[in-house]
């Protein structure tokens, strides 16, 4: 028997633990959400990093000063062109050299400068101190020698080995080249300050093959642009020169067939600072501007109010410490960011959206070159006499800062600061949009319009079936409306969007009259039942009022649409629609605020009724009864004692009808437009945070900083509803301390 | 006047204004609950009532006159001026407003489009003949037109009167040869595909690991050979079965005269729908609905059934509650029975209500990331190397939609078996832990089954939850379109990385993602009424559970 016993009693015991462990688990999974939510939305903020990966000296033939520095896809080989015109292609693993090969130049002749085109620059022009340019094209074939990859470089003349004679016979100080489409154009700007352009015009052979296209160089000169050019740049579509002057003089030229034709000029710097560096970043629409105070500032050019293209100085960002000149800036081929190295060896990542400096190194202040992977993966440094650092970069989320998130920001080729949210659109060049405030504010404008249809009518509904109405009609209320709970959302959504849209926008005058008509007609009933003798009161019982309503209701309704046709003719020029685009300067969509309001607020109204309804119900009995007993009206206890008694239910009902109100999803998606815009007008649509996860979260790239963004709205959703709920609950809880007292 | 002032004073104060006002708001609520069901109700179950199609004769200008077939869809009134505006000729210009009719003109092959606004008032004249015939068919919507002759398959054209009956056989023999097709392609050939693709991924296995050599190589060879050998069997039976299926051809004429002629495998359905007796329409009717809730659907989801949806919603319904019920269960016991009721118990109680409050879309979301990425991730990386780089379950479906699901519901299972274990009342624990029974067998025999009822409850309240939400699975594994059933015939019969469909994205996707919304309207509705009535009757039947419930441990408490 004893055995029996303990063998129960340990079972007694493992059950604890097993119990224990199970619930402890799935309490834990449950606080897993947030933590989740965390882990993939703090990469977001932390900040770059980078190590050096190889530190070697290149095995140069004869050391030149280095002009060109740049690094492939892979980030296995980098390519280095000197002033003699030495091709040199090595491993940056070890500096190995792995080709070499010379431009054909005239003898005795050095390269000055040197430009590539958008993004890749792998077509490259460089200019000779003898005069002319000479172009050339490099990449890297790639073979699979089983699953190995094997990378061989090439270097191609597409327009010819021969030297191109531009812009006399001159030395060279600028240059700049654009491809896009089948349209190359060059421009070369001579030390005397006269800028040359090279078109290459595709011709092809009548069969049309691809191999017998021959591109012949037109040029032309272009007139005298001024000298003391320290850059010179060419926009991708090859409608736009700026001429940047080192003493800080920035010009914007319009380019076309016939010539170039100046648009605006300005001072970029403050008197006495001399201007360094100037580089476009990706999409060639933005330009950086660096000076010898160490200050970086961008610039692109906005339509002002006579619709003309001025330059406007858009954001200038932090300082490296050491506030040393600026020696060089070099953009991210992909991403809207760039690298700045400083004369003192200070280096650092910018971002231009957020505003941001990612990363701030200090290295050699020896180390003069830099060259960006594309994949902006690795950093490749060089001094002037072949020795290389090679680093490797770790900045997945440099777009991402509080300003970036939540203020606003002045985007490329918008003429001033906005709230946008566009996360992603057709180009590789795209500035992406991540501003949560047009999904916030969205959110709380549908959760507003949906508190306002849905708060006085639940409220209101739920004192008449605690307080006044008859329990036999309360039993069958009850269940009703908490069956109007169980709904789902998808089904009020659609119904909202297909069936309510239109019936409102046809019958627009019908639902603002019934608003308004309604109380007013519900009231004069009221006043004529009043007035009734007591004796036809006496056959109505108490307590349905709301039953008899119901017909009431509907036929005040019938009438308000009934009429909304001729009203629309009488007062609105037949079209309310029209009216209220052009009277009141509104516009208007079809699945706007209204319909959402109404939706919604049918979706939280059960919501705020049951609980509402629970707490008016449970307001004790002898409170109610005392206060009749010292001769007050049913009136007088309702709104002195019962709803004071009361309030803090229904203040948690209507805390967690917003909470549910802010979640709402499938609603929101099917009942507006889903679009991000930031107003308050009643009739234009919004895009919510519920919503816009819904849409965006099953095509963003894992991992990217979209995703991320996606979760932190997400998050956002969570601290909300986390916020409105421990509200409630709080009062909720008081409120039951302080009725067992009563 | 100044009795009819103080009625007016009395009226105010006496507070009958509140009652009456707070009565209109639930005259409001209950209006638009009902009003909503009224609305589902109708319009769904109208979807499938045979209407009448009318013929036409349109006069679109003044010199023209076009015959019209088709079903009217819808009206409305619009004004005369903005007719005029759009161009459109009158009849009769003198009306102020004017009537438009919707019109299904269907033969969307023909036509390009199938439905069509017409002006009532430039309708000439309307009849309804009785051989007007409807086809509802395989691609292309439905045909409205008459029936000229049928080619049978031997050559024989059999014209008029005796043409009805031969069609009948026909349709009758072609939807026998199609169910037939779809068993073979489903069943048989379904299971060969199975096999090989067990094959493969034996092999892929086998590279893998390095132990590919000539021996298994032969027999996989040798597999393989008798696959494709029974395929081979298989492949002419269909051609047969397909040639069989379109031997007969109907040859028919639309409104207009245009000669269409049709194969009878394209056929579903051919009814005379003018000379339905009554009977017949409620035949009809039975046959559509039995149609829609047993049959897959057809063209994009706008016509046909929405069997998978069903069937894939009961199925994720099924594992969300059997992985949901025994951990609330659990969680509740042991915040209830267990846990020492303090500070800490009260913030769990905090963290429950709270995720009960949590926007569906952050679990969502959730499962996406974690359950989908991270956890199906690693267990692709582990336990299913071959199949790389297909995912099996790194990807949404069938198993993290359930159990993201199952998450969401927990808190209402949770509540609810809390409130069904805390009305058990002190006493009878008492005696039972006071005649020698442990804590484990007190809980296992006394009190649980007690709380049993309330347990259901709180089953059948997350099931109804889980019916509804959408906004979760749409990140976690629903689809448009399912090829197939997460249930079928080949190993492992449940198949828990199966992408499934859902009603209530159905709903959605049909709704608003569809190619022609106008077709798909009633098919829409008459899945949200499905929807609402499963939903419904749950809700109902819990709360039922939960009210003799209550009554019955009414004089038991206190």
């Amino acid at each position: 028997m004893k055995n029996y016993t303990n063998w129960r009693l340990r079972i007694d015991r493992w059950a604890t633990h097993i119990v224990s462990v199970g619930g402890i688990g799935v309490i834990a999974a449950v606080a897993l959400i947030f933590f989740y939510l965390l882990y993939e939305v703090v990469p977001m903020f932390r900040a770059a990093d980078a190590h050096p990966q190889a530190e070697y000296q290149l095995q140069v033939t004869s050391p030149s000063p280095v002009l060109h520095l740049a690094v492939e896809e892979q980030g296995e080989f980098g390519l280095r062109v000197t002033v003699r015109g030495e091709l040199q292609f090595f491993s940056t693993a070890d500096g190995a050299t792995v080709a070499q090969q010379q431009l054909p130049l005239p003898p005795q002749s050095q390269l000055t400068s040197i430009a590539g085109n958008d993004p890749d620059r792998s077509l490259l022009v460089a200019g000779l101190d003898s005069g002319g340019v000479i172009v050339f094209k490099y990449g890297y074939r790639v073979r699979f020698d089983g699953d190995e990859r094997v990378m061989t470089p090439y270097v191609q003349f597409p327009y010819g080995e021969a030297v191109i004679d531009v812009a006399g016979s001159k030395s060279i100080s600028a240059v700049a080249i654009q491809v896009e489409d089948e349209e190359t154009t060059l421009l070369a700007l001579a030390e005397s300050g006269e800028l040359g352009r090279v078109r290459f015009v595709a011709e092809e052979s009548f069969l049309g093959l691809e191999e017998d296209v021959t591109a012949k160089p037109v040029i032309d000169s272009l007139g005298t642009v001024g000298a003391d050019v320290c850059r010179l740049l060419l926009d991708r579509m090859q409608q736009y020169v700026y001429v940047a002057g080192c003493n800080g003089e920035l010009s914007l030229y319009r380019l076309n067939d016939a010539g170039i034709a100046l648009l605006d000029s300005t001072k970029v710097v403050a008197g006495g600072i001399r201007v360094t560096a100037v580089e476009f970043v990706s999409g060639t629409y933005s330009l950086l501007v660096g000076d010898d105070s160490g200050r970086v500032r961008q610039w692109f050019s906005v339509r002002n109010q006579q619709n003309e293209l001025t330059l406007q100085e858009v954001r200038d960002f932090p300082v490296l410490p050491g506030q040393a000149a600026v020696s060089r800036i070099v953009a991210e081929q992909r991403r809207k960011g760039f690298a700045v190295l400083a004369a003192d060896g200070a280096l650092g990542l910018y971002n231009t959206t957020a505003r941001r400096l990612v990363l701030a190194l200090q290295v050699q202040p020896l180390l003069t070159q830099l060259a960006l992977a594309p994949r902006s993966n690795y950093l490749l440094l060089e001094t002037a006499v072949g020795d290389q650092q090679f680093w490797q970069v770790e900045n997945e989320h440099p777009e991402i800062s509080w300003s970036a998130l939540w203020e606003k920001v002045w985007y490329e080729s918008y003429p001033r600061p906005e709230l946008i949210w566009q996360s992603s659109a057709a180009t590789n060049d795209f500035e992406p949009k991540f501003s949560l405030s047009p999904l916030v504010f969205g959110t709380l404008k549908a959760a507003f319009y949906a508190m306002l249809f849905a708060t006085p009518i639940a409220i209101l509904g739920a004192i008449y079936t605690g307080y006044f109405m008859h329990p036999r009609m309360r039993g069958w209320v009850k269940p009703v409306i908490e069956n109007m709970e169980a709904l789902p959302t998808v089904i009020i959504g659609f119904l909202a969007g297909l069936w309510l849209a239109p019936v409102l926008e046809a019958n627009l005058p019908g639902i603002f009259s019934l608003i308004l008509v309604l109380p007013i007609a519900v009231l004069l009933l009221s006043l004529a039942y009043y007035a009734l003798p007591r004796r036809i009161k006496a056959w109505v019982p108490d307590g349905l009022e709301a039953l008899f309503l119901i017909p009431y209701v509907l036929f005040i309704g019938w009438a308000c649409f009934a009429l909304s046709g001729p009203m629309e003719a009488w007062f609105f020029a037949g079209d309310m629609r029209s009216w209220v685009t052009s009277e009141l300067g509104l516009d208007f969509d079809q699945r706007n605020s209204l319909v959402v309001g109404i939706a919604m607020g049918v979706a939280v109204i059960p919501t705020i009724f049951s609980m509402t309804e629970d707490a008016v119900f449970s307001v004790p009995r002898h409170l109610t009864q005392g206060s009749l007993a010292l001769g007050a009206t049913l009136w007088q206890t309702l709104s002195r004692v019962v709803i004071l008694t009361a309030s803090p239910g229904i203040f948690s009902a209507v805390m967690i009808g917003l909470g549910r109100a802010v979640g709402e999803t499938m609603i929101v998606l099917m009942a507006t437009g889903n679009t991000p815009i930031m107003d308050f007008n009643l009739f234009s649509g919004m895009r919510t945070l519920a919503a816009n996860i819904a849409v965006e979260m099953p095509e963003s790239e894992v991992g990217s900083t979209h995703f991320r963004v996606l979760f932190l709205a997400a998050l956002v959703l969570f601290a909300l509803t986390f916020i409105f709920n421990t509200a409630a609950e709080l009062v909720r809880q008081r409120l039951r301390e302080r009725y067992s007292s009563l | 006047m100044t009795g009819r002032m103080n009625t007016l004073k009395k009226w105010y104060s006496s507070g009958e204004a509140a009652i009456w006002l707070s009565g209109a708001a639930v005259s409001v609520s209950i209006i638009i609950v009902l009003g909503l069901l009224l609305l589902i109700a109708v319009n769904g179950l109208a979807h499938f009532w045979p209407a009448k199609v009318g013929a036409f004769e349109y006069r679109p200008s003044a010199d023209q006159v076009v015959q019209l077939v088709g079903e009217v869809r819808d009206e409305e009134v619009v004004a005369t001026d903005r007719a005029q505006q759009a161009g459109e000729w009158l009849v009769d210009p003198s009306q102020p407003t004017q009537q438009r009719l919707l019109l299904k003109v269907g033969n969307r092959d023909l036509y390009g489009l199938d439905f069509r606004w017409v002006l009532a008032g430039n309708i000439v004249a309307t009849a309804y003949p009785g051989d007007l015939l409807v086809i509802e068919r395989q691609e292309w919507g439905n045909y409205f037109g008459y029936l000229k002759s049928v080619k049978t398959g031997d050559g024989e054209v059999v014209e008029d009167d005796k043409a009805r009956g031969v069609m009948s056989v026909a349709i009758e023999k072609a939807l026998n040869i199609r169910d037939e097709i779809h068993g073979i392609e489903r069943g048989e050939i379904g299971r060969i595909n199975h096999a090989m693709e067990r094959q493969r991924l034996k092999k892929r296995r086998l590279e893998l690991g390095d132990r590919l050599d000539a021996e298994s190589l032969a027999e996989l060879a040798r597999d393989r050979g008798e696959l494709d050998a029974k395929y081979e069997v298989l492949q002419t039976k269909l051609a047969l079965l397909y040639g069989e299926l379109n031997r007969d051809e109907l040859v028919l004429t639309d409104a207009g005269g245009r000669v269409t002629v049709m194969p009878v495998g394209n056929v579903v359905r051919a009814y005379y729908p003018n000379s339905f007796s009554l009977t017949d329409k409620i035949g009809f009717y039975g046959a559509k609905i039995w149609e829609f809730v047993s049959a897959e659907p057809r063209e994009a989801n706008t016509e046909g059934g929405i069997f998978p949806a069903i069937f894939g919603t009961v199925v994720m319904v099924l594992v969300m509650s059997v992985l949901v019920t025994p951990f609330g269960v659990l969680a509740a016991i042991y915040l209830r029975e267990y846990a020492k009721q303090g500070f800490v118990t009260r913030l769990v109680r905090i963290a429950v209500n709270n995720l009960a409050g949590v926007p569906s879309i952050v679990y969502g979301v959730f499962g996406l990331g974690f359950f989908v990425y991270f956890l199906g991730g690693n267990i692709d990386q582990l336990f299913y190397p071959e199949v790389a780089p297909a995912p099996v379950f790194g990807t949404p479906g069938l198993l993290w939609s359930s159990l993201t699901l199952a998450l969401l519901t927990l808190p209402v299972v949770i509540v609810s078996t809390e409130e069904g274990l805390s009305r058990v009342p002190r006493a009878v624990r008492e005696g039972s832990l006071a005649l020698g029974a442990t804590k484990l067998e007190t809980l296992l025999r006394i009190v649980i089954p007690m709380a049993s009822p309330a347990m259901m409850t709180g089953m059948i309240l997350a099931v109804a939850r889980a019916a509804g939400e959408v906004a979760p699975l749409m990140l976690v594994g629903v689809v448009k379109l399912a090829p197939s059933l997460p249930i079928d015939m080949n190993a492992p019969f449940l198949h828990l990385d199966r992408k499934f469909m859902h009603m209530g994205f159905h709903i959605y996707d049909v709704g608003f993602q569809s190619p022609n919304v106008e077709a798909a309207r009633p098919l829409v509705y008459a899945t949200a009424l499905m929807l609402v009535a499963v939903i419904v009757i749950m809700n109902l039947t819990a709360i039922r559970i939960r009210n003799s419930l209550r009554e019955k441990y009414r004089g038991l408490e206190q």
